[in-house]
């Protein structure tokens, strides 16, 4: 039983990982990651809507879709429930610490539509995942996606002030480093 | 065996000390002037105490300390004071700084001075201030005085007393020299210190790259309650921190001072001018100082008087000038390149390194950083001198800041290692003074937010009571106006009242008789309160006199000044009489058509010349401007777009130029109209 | 009912959708009011970083009004006496480009002081009812002084002196206030091995 969650989790957050592996929300990942605070902020943000969203799409689906033969809605009323989840957390985002709610403002709204939130709650369907299996999957690629968010910030922070050939300044080098992280993310292959 | 601790990193540099202490310490004389920089200390520069032109004996008070961190200044010989004027010093800047220049007299006359007998008896805040008033700063380097090093609060227990002859740096050999030959005097001067401090043990650590120092310290020691205590060399145990570390094993907190952990740490060359100034009643007027280097042919120590010029020294040390290209102020680690040889030894100046080019070459350009990391593993502060580097050059400085920037103790290890030759410490200074700027301006910022606000809030009050008061004023009118109409005599109107009284009032001022007198009456009274004061002066200053009291200069010129109030009083009152009495034209005090009237018609003037000039002037001034602006901001436009900025930077600026030139054509066209009309 | 939506599976899809969004409606509506924010504090952060000189040259009557103008969107280059590195922090601060100084406010100068000729002074107090931190000491008909330590050097003062009294000095470099600068950036540009620019040296 609890193996069967820690591979869960290990699968979500390493093996499969959304970003890296899977190429699931990679607008925040490289929008959101010039400044670790940020990055810091926006995976907490993610981590709570993914985690939250993920259980609330699996109880839609569960209790009103699947009883009434809807699951050709599933797509629809998944961004219906999201939408609602992050407009929610950005109300609390916004009370509870406004430089956060100024420094995500582009991109909570964003969240709404992130592959990686909606992709979680399709595969928890695909996947056939019950409740609680649900929570942890999209818990654990909140966790992977924070966890490469993360690393990745930091690792800009440096190439910010680091020596960096014009031609490969910015944006390009942002690309080079993550398609390498990217590269020493498959090397988690076959871990679980 | 006392067990001693080791401290992260260190190098090895060469170390080049044989050269210096074969010969013993000469003097080295007394030079022809002597300049004495105010600021020899870290902390506040003394203040003068001496006249150009006034003849000083050696040891005399010639500078006060201004302030808790500061030190005084002491004549190193009799002279006459030639100059008090701006003069070149040693100073990384090359900026000249005030001193005091005396031109000795060659009879080195003592000032009268007295040790303590007894200094066991003394009190310890009386051996401060003769330690504060001997005007002995910090001898190892930094030069922090010495007095506020030693005042550890009552409550802070110390455990260890440190004297450091650690000497780390290359080249140098002043304390080397002094361990040798002053032994006893450092461990005098050590139990001084250790009976101002009530440490439970004193330590004086030493490199075991000295062993004739070790030697002899010992032999003074026998007996004592001094521990000497030897360690293997490495590049800087001399250095506070690392000292501590290497003795105690204990870690001074970042942003500590040592007394938190129970340590106080002196230099041997602080511990004799303790020593010197308690027992024998010197000042701090002279120093050991190491001239060394290949660019001299005999390099060894000398006992300098302070403010003689580096020159004298170099010249004793047979100079060879063509080996020489720069002259360093310190070793070949932390020192700096002194602008020229002229500049005066301080109480810092431990060394004057003379090396020929091969033997200290100019630094290469510095090469792109390789992150090999030789640079952590050196640091003796445990920082992580790579990230520092990037950060300052990336003017990060808030995360500079996060990696304890201010631990850094600018020893140069860090730069010794580099293989790419690029000058960290350089990089850690400039971010430690940009950081600290930084701090002031934010406190400066908000001082002012909160003057700002003040003063807003001052206004605001001001307006509602202003507007409180024409409220009051306004309703006072109207009730007084309602109860006259109910009173129906209406006859009594306010206003009229009101112009009557000013009527009544011209009136009275214009029959003069009133005011005249009052006048006169005001005159007599001054005349009368004058006499008064100074009859009570007077009696002051004869009971003063009977007294022998100290004050009674003072008095003496109160009476002074207040007979010729009394004088002038009566004066004025005689003019106004005779000037009433002659019945002319009211006395016109030549001297109330002053400055004031002088400026106001100035002012008028100006501004008649500004009126003259506009408006075609003016619009033409304004024109020049802002083409001088545009102009600014086209170059700096090309300059953006030559050096290939991102897009959006370039259209602020086109879009500045763009509105910058709408403004030039504008002042165009009113200047031409001005011009036209 | 059950058997109306399992007869029309049309009525089943609308009853499902709004009833999702009657319910997630009435959560967001409850939401609103108990996360409700007041004021922008976002201005306070904006304001600590700008300079407090209250000089006006933004075109907004103090720092504050600035600040506010800032959150509502207006550019953050229009501070000169913030210069560059005050650019910098705001856009740090608020995660946007930083943009060079907009040279139409005025440029960026060294920190000045202002300075009454007091011999010249008139006591008019136009500059005391000028300045915007009190800086400026005086009473009417008397000479008047700046506080240097109290001066922001906005010059504000100087425009109502009838006189033209007051001067605007810049602050000289002592050795107080003197401090190491940057070292020039390691450059790519030299790329030389050490060898091998005594070989040339040599070969020269």
């Amino acid at each position: 039983m609890l193996a069967d969650y820690s591979i869960l989790l290990i699968g979500a957050i390493l093996v499969n990982n959304f970003v890296l592996v899977q190429f699931l929300g990679l607008c925040p990942f490289m929008g959101v990651s010039n400044k670790l605070e940020t990055a810091m902020g926006m995976s907490m943000a993610t981590t709570f809507v993914l985690t939250l969203a993920s259980a609330c799409s699996n109880l839609t689906y569960h209790f009103l879709l699947q009883p009434l033969g809807l699951g050709y809605l599933k797509t629809i009323s998944f961004i219906l429930v999201i939408a609602v989840v992050v407009q929610f957390t950005e109300m609390v985002v916004r009370k509870s610490s406004p430089l956060l709610h100024r420094v995500l403002g582009v991109y909570l709204p964003l969240i709404t539509t992130n592959c990686a939130v909606l992709g979680v709650a399709l595969l928890n369907i695909n996947k056939e995942h019950n409740f609680m299996q649900s929570l942890f999957y999209g818990f654990g690629a909140a966790v992977g996606f924070s966890l490469v968010l993360v690393l990745f910030a930091a690792m800009r922070e440096r190439l910010a002030v680091a020596d960096v050939p014009s031609p490969f300044q910015g944006a390009a080098i942002g690309m080079i480093t993550a398609g390498l992280m990217s590269l020493a993310f498959m090397g988690f292959a076959g871990l679980v | 065996m006392r067990q001693v601790y080791g401290f992260h990193g260190g190098i090895h540099p060469p170390e080049n000390k044989h050269q210096s202490v074969a010969a013993p310490i000469a003097d080295a004389g007394i030079p022809d002037a002597l300049v004495l920089p105010l600021s020899q200390h870290i902390g506040a520069p003394a203040i003068p105490a001496v006249e150009v032109g006034q003849h000083v004996l050696k040891g005399q008070v010639i500078a006060e300390p201004a302030g808790v961190v500061s030190v005084p200044l002491h004549a190193p010989t009799s002279g006459t004071i030639s100059a008090i004027e701006d003069r070149q010093i040693a100073h990384p800047s090359g900026h000249t700084a005030r001193c005091i220049v005396i031109a000795t007299d060659g009879k080195d006359e003592w000032i009268n001075h007295q040790g303590l007998e007894d200094y066991e008896a003394a009190d310890r805040s009386e051996l401060l201030s003769i330690i504060r008033s001997a005007g002995i700063a910090g001898m190892g380097g930094a030069g922090f005085p010495t007095a506020v090093k030693l005042a550890v609060k009552p409550e802070t227990h110390i455990e260890t007393l440190i004297i450091n002859g650690t000497e780390c740096e290359p080249y140098i050999t002043a304390d080397d020299i002094l361990m040798r030959e002053r032994a006893e005097k450092i461990v005098e001067g050590a139990e001084i210190l250790a009976h101002l401090v009530q440490p439970d043990e004193i330590l004086i650590g030493v490199e075991d790259n000295k062993p004739e120092s070790i030697v002899a310290l010992q032999a003074a020691a026998e007996g004592t309650a001094v521990e000497i205590v030897t360690f293997p060399t490495k590049y800087p145990s001399g250095g506070e921190k690392q000292l501590i570390e290497i003795l105690t094993g204990k870690q001074v907190p970042s942003g500590d001072l040592p007394a938190a952990v129970g340590v106080v740490c002196q230099n041997v060359g602080s511990a004799v001018a303790v020593r010197d100034a308690i027992i024998e009643g010197k000042p701090l007027i002279s120093r050991v100082t190491t001239v060394t280097g290949e660019g001299v042919s005999e390099p060894r120590n000398y006992d300098v008087l302070l403010g003689s010029s580096m020159a004298h020294l170099l010249e004793l040390a047979g100079y060879q000038h063509e080996k020489n290209k720069r002259l360093i102020m310190g070793g070949p680690m932390m020192g700096f390149t002194v602008p020229d040889a002229h500049v005066p030894v301080v109480k810092t100046t431990n060394c004057i390194l003379a090396p020929t080019e091969a033997e200290l070459p100019t630094p290469p350009p510095a090469q792109a950083c390789i992150r090999c990391g030789m640079c952590a593993e050196a640091c003796p502060a445990s920082l992580l001198p790579q990230q520092l580097f990037w950060f300052s050059q990336g003017k990060e400085f808030e995360k500079a800041e996060q990696h304890n920037l201010f631990d850094c103790i600018e020893c140069g290890a860090c730069s010794f290692v580099c293989p790419s030759n690029i000058p960290l410490v350089q990089y850690y200074r400039a971010a430690k003074a940009e950081v600290i700027q930084i701090r002031k301006d934010t406190e400066k910022s908000e001082h002012s937010r909160i003057r700002f606000e003040a003063r807003q809030a001052r206004l605001e009050r001001e307006d509602a009571e202003k507007e409180a008061k024409r409220a009051a004023r306004k309703k006072a009118a109207e009730e007084k106006a309602r109860l006259a109409a109910e009173q129906g005599n209406a006859e009594e109107d306010p206003i009229q009242a009101a112009i009557d009284r000013a009527k009544a009032k011209k009136a009275a001022q214009a029959s003069g008789g009133d005011a005249s007198e009052s006048e006169q009456e005001k005159l007599e009274k001054a005349v009368a309160t004058t006499r008064k004061r100074l009859n009570t002066a007077t009696a002051k200053l004869d009971a003063a006199k009977q007294e022998g009291s100290d004050f009674i200069d003072a008095l003496q010129t109160g009476v002074d000044k207040t007979r010729a109030k009394l004088d002038a009083a009566e004066q004025a009152l005689h003019d106004y009489q005779q000037a009433n009495t002659a019945n002319e034209e009211p006395a016109e005090d030549q001297s109330s058509a002053n400055a004031a009237q002088v400026a106001i018609q100035k002012a008028m003037a100006a501004r008649a010349a500004e009126a003259d000039k506009s408006p075609a002037d003016k619009a033409r001034e304004a024109l020049q401007k802002l083409e001088a602006r545009l102009q600014k901001s086209e170059a700096r436009l090309a300059e953006g777009k030559a050096a290939g900025e991102e897009e959006k930077i370039i259209s602020a600026l086109e879009s500045t130029v763009e509105r910058l030139r709408e403004k030039v054509a504008k002042a165009q066209s009113q200047t031409q109209e001005t011009e036209a009309s | 009912m059950y058997e109306l939506i399992a007869q029309y599976p049309l009525f089943a899809a609308l009853f499902a959708m709004v009833g999702l969004g009657l319910i997630f409606g009435a959560l967001l509506g409850y939401a609103a009011v108990r996360f409700k924010t007041e004021g922008n504090p976002i201005v306070d952060q904006i304001n600590e970083i700008l300079p407090q000189t209250q000089c006006g040259q933004c075109g907004h009557p103090g720092c504050r009004p600035y600040a506010e103008a800032i959150a509502d969107g207006e550019a953050i280059n229009k501070c000169p006496p913030g210069g560059q590195a005050g650019v910098q922090a705001l856009a740090d601060l608020l995660d946007v480009d930083a943009i060079p100084l907009d040279e139409e406010h005025g440029e960026e100068s060294v920190s000045q002081v202002a300075y009454i000729r007091e011999d010249e002074c008139i006591g008019c107090t136009k500059c005391i009812q000028a300045c915007p931190v009190d800086a400026i000491l005086g009473a009417a008909k008397h000479m008047h002084t700046v506080i240097a330590s109290e001066c922001t050097g906005c010059d504000l003062c100087v425009e109502p002196c009838p006189v033209d009294c007051i001067d605007m000095i810049s602050e000289e470099e002592s050795l107080q206030t003197w401090s190491w600068q940057l070292p020039d950036p390691v450059s790519r540009e030299v790329d030389i091995i050490a060898t091998d620019a005594q070989a040339t040296e040599e070969a020269a």
